[in-house]
């Protein structure tokens, strides 16, 4: 019985479920801070929402370390030769 | 299914292996300065209606440029403009039937970041000279000089697998989609990837932007003020 492999794949699975977990309750708490500042000030809501871009992109950037990890585990995995 | 991480090879040009993605961002290029080319090729002072449009193209850039930096935009107009207009194009064209966007490729990616890393060196030198680009590693203290250099590396790296893991997973989501359910279920994915493409170019312009100022910016300092001068470096022992 090979481990190896079935290993991987439930790595895999869990890297991305897991992995998108802390992002997404991130994105939602910043894009709630935003609209509220939002609704405060509507004259910066350009500056508001182009911060806003940027940082969930940064947010984003977490759970896409994840997938390619999750990728790595099944397409380039060092173990299965 | 195909591993996202190989790149197809179409044929060899003596001992280099030409992939799809080079054969692709050639393309781009030769469309990018072609396109260019012919739209500057007869400016006027009383614009015509092209001209103008271009002209509120670079006055974007212009603005975005100074609204995220602060400094005046044309030392950076340059560099800034072709990366977000290679990257934007390259991204969407995954629209053309056939043809996977080169920056789903690791090798892409890695040129572009690679030349952001260049150019924060290139500019911080510029503005500072060596020595005062060799100062901004000690600031604010030099404690801080092995984390500095770590950060320079690693902000780097992080852009390089955002971009690749950003496009990369657009493409592999909609290979997959597209195997599994047929005609039209993959256009509201594409469309999605369309608004991934736009904000991952913005998002690797800005932040090249963001680099290169806060290098030149310490640099200035640094080189303004002997580094002796500073109160945060009297507390070193």
């Amino acid at each position: 019985m090979e481990y190896a492999p079935i290993v991987s794949i439930f790595c895999a699975a869990f890297t991305v479920a897991f992995g998108a977990i802390g992002p997404a309750l991130a994105e939602g708490r910043s894009v709630a801070a935003a609209m509220d500042a939002i609704a405060r000030q509507p004259d910066a809501a350009n500056t508001i929402s182009r911060t806003l871009f940027v940082g969930l992109a940064m947010i984003e950037t977490t759970a896409i370390y994840c997938l390619v990890i999750a990728l790595l585990l099944l397409f380039a995995n060092p173990l299965l030769g | 299914m195909n591993s996202p991480l190989d790149s197809t090879v179409l044929f060899q040009m003596g001992p280099v292996p030409i992939t799809q993605a080079i054969v692709t961002t050639w393309a781009i290029m030769v469309i990018l300065v072609a396109g260019a080319f012919l739209l500057t090729r007869r400016l006027d002072l009383r614009p015509s209606r092209r001209q103008a449009a271009l002209e509120l193209m670079v006055t974007t850039l212009d603005t975005q440029i100074t609204e995220t930096t602060g400094a005046p935009p044309a030392p950076y107009r340059a560099f800034i403009g072709t990366l977000f207009v290679f990257i934007l194009v390259a991204n969407w064209s995954s629209l053309v039937p056939g043809i996977d966007p080169p920056t789903a490729q690791l090798e892409t990616d890695a040129g572009l970041a690679a030349l952001v890393f260049l150019s924060v060196i290139w500019f911080g030198i510029r503005e500072g000279g060596v020595g005062g680009w060799l100062k901004t590693f000690a600031a604010p203290n030099s404690v801080m000089i092995p984390l500095n250099i770590l950060q320079s590396l690693t902000r780097v790296f992080s852009m390089f697998v955002r971009l690749f893991g950003n496009v990369m997973s657009g493409v592999f989501v909609i290979g997959i989609v597209a195997s599994l359910a047929g005609l039209l279920v993959p256009i509201p994915l594409m469309a999605l990837d369309l608004l991934t493409g736009l904000v991952q170019a913005y998002i690797f312009a800005v932040l090249a932007m963001v680099f290169i100022t806060s290098a030149v910016e310490t640099g200035a300092r640094a080189s303004r003020k002997d580094i002796k001068d500073h109160p945060d470096n009297n507390k070193d022992p």
